[in-house]
């Protein structure tokens, strides 16, 4: 990847609120049409650090480059080609969805029209004469994102638009974010669920105490842990005593209900058991971002 | 263009909406109106009535003077009892071409007052009946004094308070609201100025002051108030669109100290109520005492109230907005660059 072709160049930037360093050195780049997750714990530094790439915040030292261009001061130029979901859900007051939609796109000069076609891609055409104030917290938050795409931007910045939402709505909004990189635009999002940054994002930073801790892409962090794959069956199916002697099994473990096999070959294990026909109940979990998260804080992860 | 046109709409949306807002603006200045108006109605009544019995010329030339009011009685004796009873001065008793007039002796100024005005009105017709041009001539023209009946100095006065009020509230609820929900945040990320979202607000506050204006005056000049206008009334738009823009620069001043919007709201209300007082919203400030008039000089509002008074029903012409409309723009200057520099995008 090549600077030129980044969306986003941050260089070690680092910005204090007194004693506290709520971010402390960052740098990343994110290329052109790639979805690039900041995850970490509350309080780990994301928002300050999008902000900062927003234009929205000084930093107190470092550099970044948006589009090609600096976001700060206020850079009239650069605002078109961004938009910004901010962590709060900012609406005007008493405008139904797609006056809304209008009023933002009026800021950037959007014709009511084209503004108002927002609600299809984020699945509220008919909400769309619903007062803001009435809709689901995964509506607002739909709502909220077809406010920051209403100008077209290139790049798209969203602060955790699946906070405090349903597994459904999570879902549903999923399925609203692959919509739009699939038009081709950049995305930078954070999000405190590492799970869901797994499942969508294209690379992930990791932050904890204003911090980068990791940055890569999701499978290459949860494959560089060499952490043990673990299969579970149902109990009697095998004992624990031959299930230690298959291949590639390193350990076996029985609780009540289950029987657990830790395993770094998880291919020789799966087709000897499935030779013994003892597949029921299987279920097979590889090493997460959370356990990632755990190898490089030595602490469990909690939102 | 359109975007300060669809932000002036989106934003007058919204405030159509809020009911409490719409009842603020509205219905708590027309009820102050109201109640003001009628409790007052018949104070500075000063047209003496007096019972009637009988007609003629002479008394058609007096009512349609309006010097006097009349009560008609069909009976002498009924209308001598009335002034015997102390309820009415006089009683006018007409046969044909003689007239009497039986006035009672304890009120002697209001009986002098009736039987100078009769009297007059007799003359006047014994010399047309003689067919003489009259040897001096007289004319008589009223002049409109200081002193107003209530409902005169009444709308004046709430109109500019309610356009105060809703202006200042306006301001200071809507920046406080947004910044509160980052919506400023969010305009600032707009390419858009920031002179053409407050204009376009502005231009709201000031379409609402219209609003109030006509609805104000509307009420005032029906029968039970019976406002009347004077000639260059059209002059209190200017002063209503000045006024609008001096309370809404004060309410963003209030609005960059307030964190919450019921801050916001009692702020608002400690500047304007003892404003609203002492400029003479409710009572007519020349009869308050002369330290009282002093200190209200220093307010805007009353400055407002001033012209409003002078243009609606004093009047008079363009010279009196001179001061008002000087004081407004220069209050609007100073207190707009002060909220200016106060002003935080965010919490
Ligand atoms: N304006 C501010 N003033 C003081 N402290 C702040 C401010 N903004 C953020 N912080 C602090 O900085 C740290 C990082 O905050 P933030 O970037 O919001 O984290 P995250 O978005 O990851 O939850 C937190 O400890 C937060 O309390
Ligand atoms: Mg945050």
């Amino acid at each position: 990847m090549t600077e030129e072709r980044s969306a986003v160049v941050v260089r070690d930037i680092r910005k204090s609120y007194g004693e506290l360093k709520a971010v402390d050195g960052v740098s990343f780049t994110v290329a052109e049409g790639e979805f690039f997750g900041i995850l970490g714990p509350n309080g780990a530094g994301k928002t300050t650090t999008l902000e900062i790439v927003e234009g929205l915040r000084e930093p107190d030292s470092g550099e970044v480059v948006l589009l090609g261009e600096s976001p700060w001061p206020r850079n009239v130029k650069l605002l078109p080609r961004i938009g910004v979901q901010l962590q709060a859900t900012s609406f005007f007051d008493k405008l139904t969805a797609k006056e809304q939609l209008q009023t933002f796109g009026a800021l950037y000069g959007v014709s009511a029209g084209t503004a108002a076609d927002m609600l299809e891609l984020v699945g509220l055409a008919d909400k769309a004469n619903e007062q803001e104030n009435k809709l689901s917290g995964g509506q607002r938050q739909r709502l909220s994102i077809a406010c920051a795409l209403v100008h077209d931007p290139d790049i798209v910045f969203l602060d955790e638009p699946t906070a405090a939402l349903d597994p459904q709505a999570r879902r549903n909004l999923w399925d609203v974010l692959r919509a739009i990189k699939e038009r081709g635009k950049t995305i930078v999002y954070t999000t405190h669920y590492l799970d869901e940054a797994e499942i969508l994002c294209d690379r992930v930073a990791i932050m904890d105490k204003g911090r980068v801790l990791a940055l890569d892409r999701p499978a290459v962090l949860v494959r560089g842990l060499d952490a043990p794959t673990h299969v579970t069956l149902q109990k009697g199916l095998l004992s624990a005593v031959d299930a230690s002697a298959l291949d590639g099994v390193d350990e076996a473990h029985e609780d009540e209900v289950s029987l657990t096999l830790s395993t770094r070959r998880p291919a020789p294990v799966l087709s000897a058991l499935a030779e013994r026909g003892a597949l029921d109940g299987l279920q097979v979990r590889t090493a997460t971002l959370e356990d990632v998260f755990l190898d490089l804080t030595g602490r469990e992860y909690r939102a | 263009m359109t975007a300060f046109k669809t932000l002036s709409v989106a934003m007058l949306k919204g405030f159509v909406r809020d009911k409490a807002t719409l009842f603020f603006t509205f219905l708590f200045p027309l009820m102050f109106l109201i109640i003001f108006g009628l409790l007052l109605r018949d104070a500075g009544e000063d047209r003496t009535k007096i019972a009637l019995v009988g007609d003629g010329s002479v008394v058609s030339a007096l009512r349609e003077s309006g010097a006097l009011e009349f009560e008609s009685y069909d009976d002498e004796n009924a209308a001598v009892r009335k002034v015997q009873d102390g309820d009415l001065p006089a009683a006018l008793i007409v046969r044909g071409q003689r007239i009497d007039l039986r006035f009672a002796q304890s009120d002697q100024v209001r009986s002098a007052t009736v039987v100078g005005i009769v009297n007059g009105f007799v003359d006047r017709a014994n010399l047309a009946a003689t067919g003489q041009p009259p040897t001096f001539t007289f004319t008589a023209e009223k002049v409109e004094d200081a002193t107003l009946k209530p409902i005169q100095y009444l709308t004046p006065g709430i109109l500019s308070w309610g356009v105060a009020v809703s202006a200042v509230f306006g301001s200071a609820l809507t920046l406080v609201s947004w910044r509160r929900k980052q919506v400023l945040r969010r305009i600032r990320l707009a390419p858009i100025s920031t002179t053409s979202v407050l204009s376009s607000r502005i231009l709201v506050s000031a379409g609402v002051a219209l609003v109030q204006g006509v609805t104000f005056i509307g009420v005032a000049s029906l029968p039970v108030f019976g406002l009347r206008l004077s000639g260059a009334w059209w002059l209190a738009i200017p002063l209503l669109l000045l006024g609008t823009i001096a309370f809404f620069a004060l309410g963003m001043l209030v609005g960059a100290f307030a964190k919450t919007e019921e801050a916001a709201s009692a702020a608002a209300n400690i500047v304007v109520l003892p404003m609203a007082f002492l400029s003479g919203t409710f009572f007519p400030v020349d009869q308050a005492p002369a330290w009282l008039q002093a200190v209200s000089k220093a307010f805007p509002l009353r400055h407002m109230n001033d012209g409003m008074l002078d243009v609606l029903v004093r009047g008079k012409g363009i010279e009196a907005l001179a001061v008002p409309a000087a004081v407004l723009v220069g209050f609007s200057l100073v207190v707009g660059f002060l909220a200016s520099r106060v002003f935080k995008w965010e919490e």
